[in-house]
Order: structure tokens, then sequence, then C-alpha cells
């Protein structure tokens, strides 16, 4: 309204301002500049006022309602795709997964309580982490850190602490590497420190296992913690319709963790010679790990995944002696069309593994181990094969049976290398897919020792961010 | 001189040097048959269009099989939800497939919730109240005015990767869209009478549905998202079914059927047999307005039998 007065107003002041005399054709300049200053003024706020209006007009209608909105309505503005974030400023440091956080962290712990008939536990669980001892043992606390690192590399870090046989709290960095996410001709690079993919189970953690403790082949060939070292890894994935993957490991062929390679027993004699102190002297001392894996699907509901691998390195019982291990593994899934949290399935997994360990010449001069021995090549065989059927939702039945054997050696009897076999059936309860109580008993047979049982009831929890499993 | 060889010569050297672009049809990847539905509603032929989670399983446990990362290795695009459903099989086979296309804010990265409003998002993140969302339901194609959001997206996410083809999309996106209103106005209409009717539920899987429609689906045979019917809790349920004369219990294909069927003999309601993934359950086709049809058809004559 004032807006047209104003302008009623100019215009009678303009007509007043045409019937003065000429003498004041300076104020009348001056007045017409006024006037026209004052015509824009009014144009420029109505123009802002109505602007105003319209924005409060859109916020209106943007505004959600409970009422049905027509569908023919305004089409939605391209609002911010993420979700509104939750929490004050003040609140405590919220360590998410994927979408809220630069970094995932998770704890997994896995403790167990039990006991054997074995006079030595720890002769008869292989493992660094199963349940060692009479009584409880605190297996593993996994710290797991992940993320991206940038738009070329994820990273993650495994740290693992447990509470050994002797109550001592030790600690293990298990994995630490950077993978590249995408490099041309389909290839991609681990690079770090880093479980080696030989076989099924040694480049998978204790918490994601069926069974509470590790197979024997794998204890005996790849030692208490599996075979893991620094090194990098280049994979390359094959143009083929089906999954077919071709990977090759460099790693350190020495260290704790190079069991049957360059590892020095913590100074103890292996297969009844003392270990030798070798350098690395060419690229031809390290480890190299190659492996094929291929995968099918059967039919919508089955899917096989079929692999072959190879490690070879240097060990520390000879100046120029070297190791093999070959093996083979196998995993066959049938998981329900309709599946409930992926319950019911059958699954059955596979590894067979010979190792050729090129044992040196000993002279036999340590009075601890006085009888010489010759060099020779001994061949270690063993296999596990294992069957898990998730018959209702959170609940799993499973079947191991595990077997080493040898060829005799110069050194015997060796209770690293001597023939043993295991049976393990096992009932598994997950309450959700956070945590899971598992009840397992072994019936270990040792060719020297005679048959052991061991009962073991292990309980594990998950904190933190979600961790996919690969399949 | 003779050059009537000339011209065919010099035709057939630029077309040679030239070759025609191919304009092969996109590769696109969908995690659930509703997202892919949707894509083919809008890609029509300039798209191939393969789902990773079958209809009838239950999508947050679905297997990362090796097939999958070579599918996503050879992907062009990838759709997903974009609220975490997929959280527990997807990352490791984005890890392995090496793909550039399909990293995070690239073109073929397509998140299908963007300019959906999210509903059940949690203030505070806590496994003690099971296992819950943090972005929210990721159940929003329930309601189909969520479907033309997504197909809007689609549409705009196809045309950056085909440029050539968006006039294509586009057309497909107004078919699509017109169908949708046309279709949504009927099931506004037949789920009229059912306004502020209460229906139980298995999982919390339609909070989105409930809103276009007016129901109430609050009650759950769930005790917690993810935890199994207890029989403490389902003895509540079937009291409040009773007080509150609900008459209809809602089930997935992948779900205890038997659970249901109990609390349904106990209470005198009817357990429908509904899906949110198109062919999750037979009726449901492979089609995203197959699926809603079926919906509305089944709760609505599960409705008409009776009750408040």
């Amino acid at each position: 309204m004032r807006i047209r007065n104003v302008g009623a107003w100019s215009s009678a002041l303009w007509l007043a301002v045409v019937g003065l005399s000429a003498q004041d054709t300076n104020r009348v300049e001056d007045l017409q500049r006024q006037l026209q200053q004052l015509q824009e003024e009014s144009q420029r706020t109505q123009q802002e006022l109505q602007r105003r209006i319209e924005s409060l007009e859109r916020q209106i209608q943007s505004l959600p309602t409970n009422a049905i909105a027509p569908v023919t309505s305004a089409p939605p503005e391209s609002a911010a795709p993420e979700p509104r974030p939750a929490g004050p400023l003040d609140a405590p440091l919220r360590l998410l997964g994927s979408s809220r956080s630069y970094l995932n962290l998770s704890l997994d712990a896995l403790i167990a309580a039990g006991g054997s008939t074995a006079e030595n536990v720890e002769d008869v669980q292989l493992g660094g982490h199963d349940p060692r001892v009479n009584g409880f043992t605190l297996q593993n606390l996994e710290l797991v850190l992940d993320g991206a690192v940038d738009p070329y590399f994820r990273a993650q870090a495994n740290l693992i602490f447990q509470i050994d046989s002797e109550g001592e709290s030790t600690f293990e960095l298990e994995e630490a590497y950077a993978q590249t996410t995408s490099l041309p001709g389909n290839l991609q690079i681990k690079a770090g420190q880093f479980v080696t993919e030989f076989g099924r189970l040694n480049p998978t953690h204790p918490h994601a296992w069926s069974f509470v403790d590790v197979p024997l082949v794998n204890g005996r060939f790849f030692g208490a913690d599996g075979l893991r070292n620094p090194g990098a890894r280049l994979s390359w994935l094959a143009p083929t319709p089906f999954y077919s993957e071709l990977f090759l490991a460099i790693q350190n062929g020495f260290g704790g963790t190079a069991s049957s390679f360059g590892s020095d027993h913590d100074g103890e004699p292996l297969f009844g010679r003392p270990a030798v102190d070798r350098d690395l002297d060419s690229f031809g001392d390290l480890l190299f790990t190659p492996r094929y894996a291929v995968s099918f699907d059967l039919s919508s509901t089955i899917t096989l995944l079929a692999g072959a691998s190879a490690a070879v390195g240097p060990n520390a019982s000879g100046e120029h002696t070297s190791t093999q291990i070959y093996g083979v593994d196998a995993y066959l899934k049938w998981k329900a069309a309709n599946h409930h949290g992926g319950f019911p399935f059958v699954a059955w997994q596979t590894e067979a593994m010979v190792r050729r360990y090129e044992a040196g010449a000993y002279d036999g001069s340590d009075p601890a181990q006085p009888d010489p021995l010759p060099a020779e090549t001994l061949t270690d065989s063993g296999f596990y094969t294992q069957l898990t059927y998730g018959f209702r939702k959170g609940w799993v039945v499973g079947l191991r049976g595990d077997w080493v054997g040898s060829e005799t050696g110069a050194f015997e009897p060796d209770p690293d290398r001597d023939p043993r076999w295991r049976v393990s059936p096992n009932l598994t309860w997950f309450p959700t897919e956070y945590s899971k109580l598992r009840l397992q008993y072994n019936l270990d047979d040792r060719e020297d020792e005679g048959v052991d049982h061991s009962v073991w009831l292990q309980m594990e929890f998950t904190l933190g961010a979600h961790a996919a499993h690969k399949f | 001189m003779n050059t009537n060889w000339l011209m065919p010569l010099l035709t057939a050297v630029l077309l040679a040097g030239f070759p025609s672009r191919s304009h092969a049809a996109l590769n696109v990847v969908a995690t659930t048959s509703d997202l892919g539905a949707l894509a083919r509603e809008i890609g029509g032929d300039r798209v191939d269009v393969a789902t990773l989670a079958k209809p009838t399983e239950d999508p947050h446990f679905v297997d990362a099989k090796p097939s999958f990362l070579v599918k996503l290795n050879r992907a062009d695009a990838l759709i997903e939800g974009g609220a975490e459903l997929e959280l527990g099989w997807l990352p490791p086979l984005l890890e392995g497939a090496r793909n550039p296309r399909l990293a995070p804010g690239t073109p073929g990265r397509i998140l299908c919730n963007q300019g959906v409003q999210m509903l059940d998002v949690p203030a505070t993140l806590d496994r003690a109240k099971g296992d819950i969302h943090a972005a929210g339901n990721p159940h929003y194609l329930t309601d189909p005015a969520n479907a033309r959001i997504v197909a809007g997206h689609l549409a705009e996410a196809f045309s950056r990767l085909d440029p050539p083809s968006a006039d294509t999309f586009r057309a497909n996106l107004k078919r699509f869209t017109d169908q949708l209103d046309a279709k949504l106005a009927e099931w506004q209409k037949r789920m009229e009478p059912y306004r502020g009717r209460h229906l139980v539920a298995y999982h919390d899987s339609w909070p989105y549905l409930a809103r276009r429609f007016g129901l109430k689906i609050d009650i759950f045979l769930e005790p917690k998202p993810g935890l199994p019917p207890a029989p403490a809790h389902l003895a509540e349920v079937m009291t409040r079914m009773k007080q509150e004369n609900v008459r209809v219990i809602l089930v997935e294909p992948y779900l205890n059927r038997r659970t249901a069927e109990t609390v349904a003999r106990n209470t005198g309601a009817t357990v429908v047999d509904v899906a949110y993934l198109p062919g999750g359950v037979k009726g449901t086709g492979d089609r995203y307005v197959n699926l809603i049809d079926h919906l509305v058809t089944s709760i609505a004559q599960a409705l008409e039998g009776g009750g408040k």
C-alpha cells in the first residue's frame, strides 16, 4: 500500500514540478533526480519482498507432512544424501563403521574354558591361539582397524593380544598392510605384514574359524601362529566368465612365523637338528607363495571354491636347504534359497598338504643332541576335512577329521612328525552374529602317546564396526 | 579416367578408420531385486541388469560369492540401497572387484536413497537395541512415492553414464512415473477404508508402507530387531493383539512362518505372505508395480476379513 502511495505522491509531485517557472530549472532537475531515485528504491524493495515471499512459500511446501503428499506435487529437491548426524558435539568419540568415520574399529575376543587328558596340553593343541591350558584361556583379543587411506589404497591392521599359558600378556602384530583399490589390468597389490594366502584356513583369523583350534596339518606345517610375514603380494583377476585369480606373495623367509622355513624355533632343534644361522644372501632366500583359486556356482544355491597353493623358501636346517609346501583346498557351500540370517546351510571344507623339508647334515656337536644326522629330505603330509551344518538360525553343528603323517626320517621318534589323527565334533550357538558359544570335543590319537580327550567351551564377542567376511 | 571405385573406397577407408560407436548396453549390477526392477524400467534395453541377492533370501546375509566379485569387476555401474542393508556382504566384494568405475563418488556408484527421507534413524547407536541400521530403516521402497524419487535418480545417473541415451531414459522415466501415479491413486483408494488399522509384522520392514497408507505396523514378533521371537514376548504380542483386535500378521518369505502361524491360531488372525523384493513371493513377478500391487491386494484382502 505504501508503495502505491509513494507512486501516487511522486506523480503529483512531478506535475507540480512541471508547473514551476523556468528559473527553477536546476531545482526541477534536482527534484527529478530525487524522484527517479525514489522510484528505483521502491522497485527494489518490491522485488526484495516478492523474493522473500516466494522463498517462504517454498520452505512451507518442502516441510514434511504427516498427511499424504499428493504424488503430482513439486519434484523433491536433491536433499543431502547423508543421514543427519547423530549426537551432541560433546558426546564421546563414536567409532562407527562405513559411512560415518574414516576408520573402522572393532574388538573381537575369544575365550575358552576346558581341559584335556593330555599330560601337556600344548603338545596336543598346536595353535598358538588354541585353548592351551586346563582352565581358562584368553585365546585371542583382536583389535582390527581398517579404512580407506585415500582413493588409491585401503589399509588394515590386526593387533592381537593374548594371555599365554604362563599367564603372561603378549602382543602380536598379526597384520598391517595397505592394498590397492584398483590397478589397471585387474591387478591388485598388498604390501606390509600379512597372513600368507595359502589354502583356505591360513589367511583367516581364529575368531572366524568353525572350530576352536587350528587343524593338525596347519599347526604342524605353519606353526603356532600360521604363516605370515612382512612382504608384498600381487594378484590378478583373470578375464574368465568364472572367478579365477592368480596370486604371488613374496615375504621374508625367517622369523617365528615362518615355521617350516627360516624360523630358528626359539633356539630349539627341529627334526633333531639345531637351527643354522642364515642370512638373506640372495633374492632366492625369500619366501615365495604362488596360488591359484577358481570358483563356480554349481547352482543358484551351491557354490564351489577351489585352489592350489605352494610355499617355497629357505629353511634353518642347513646353509642351502629349502622347504617346499604344496597344498590343495576346496570349499563347497549350500545355502537355502530362502535362508534367514544365512540359515540353513551346509558347508564342506577340505585341505591337503605335502611338505618336502630339506634337512641338512648334522655332526652331533651339541652335547644335548649327540647323534649325528645325514642330509635328507623329510616328507610330511596331512589333511583335514570339516563339515558344518547350520540347521537352524543361530545353530551350527560341525564335525572335523584331521590326519598328519610322514615318511620315516633319520631322527626317530619325532613328536613333530609322528603320525596322529583327531576327530572333533562340535556345536555352536550364535545368539546374534556378534557373539557365539561353542562346545567342542577332541579325540586325539598320537602314535607314541596314545589317545587323549579334550573338551573345550569357547565364547566370542565382537564390538564395533561389523566386519563382513569373505566367502 | 574411371573413378567409380574411388568414392566407395574412400567411404570404406573412412568407415574403417572411424569405427562407429558400438554403443553397447550399460552393464549394471544391482544389489537387491527392487533396485534391479527399477533399473530395468528406466534403462530399458540400454542397460543389462544383474541382481546379486535372490529375492527369496534374507538380503542382510547374502554370501559374498566369488562370482559376484567377477560381476562387479566387469560392471559399469553398481546400484545399491545406500542404507547399509548390504553392509554384511558388499564391502569385501568391492575390495576384490578392483573396478575404478565403482569407486565411491564416481558416476558408476549409485546410492539409491539419495533424496529419500529416511525413517527411524537412530539417535544413538547401541547394539543392546538389537541389529539396528545406522542409516535408518533400509526398506524405503515399500512406499511407492519413494520409487518415484529413486526412478528419477536412476534416470539422472544413467544419463550421466550414457549421455546419447538420455532421451530414452527420460521417456522411460516419464512412462514409469505416469504408470506409478495412476497406480498410486488406485492403491490409495483400495487402502482408504483401512486407514488407522493396526497390523503385526514379524520384522520391522514396513514403516514406509505404513506411513503411505496410514496403517499402524508397530507390533513385532521379534522382541528386538534380529532377535528370535521368544515365548514371553510372543505371549505379550498375543495379548495385545486380542485387546486391540489386530487380525493380520505380515511375514517375509525367509522368516519362520510357523511362529507366525502359532500366533495367528491363538488370536484368530491371518498370516499374510508378503515381500519387499519383487520375486520374493509368487505373484510379485519381477516388476516393481507388481510388487506393490501384491502388497496392497494381500493386505487389503486380509483386513477385509473383519476386525477394528
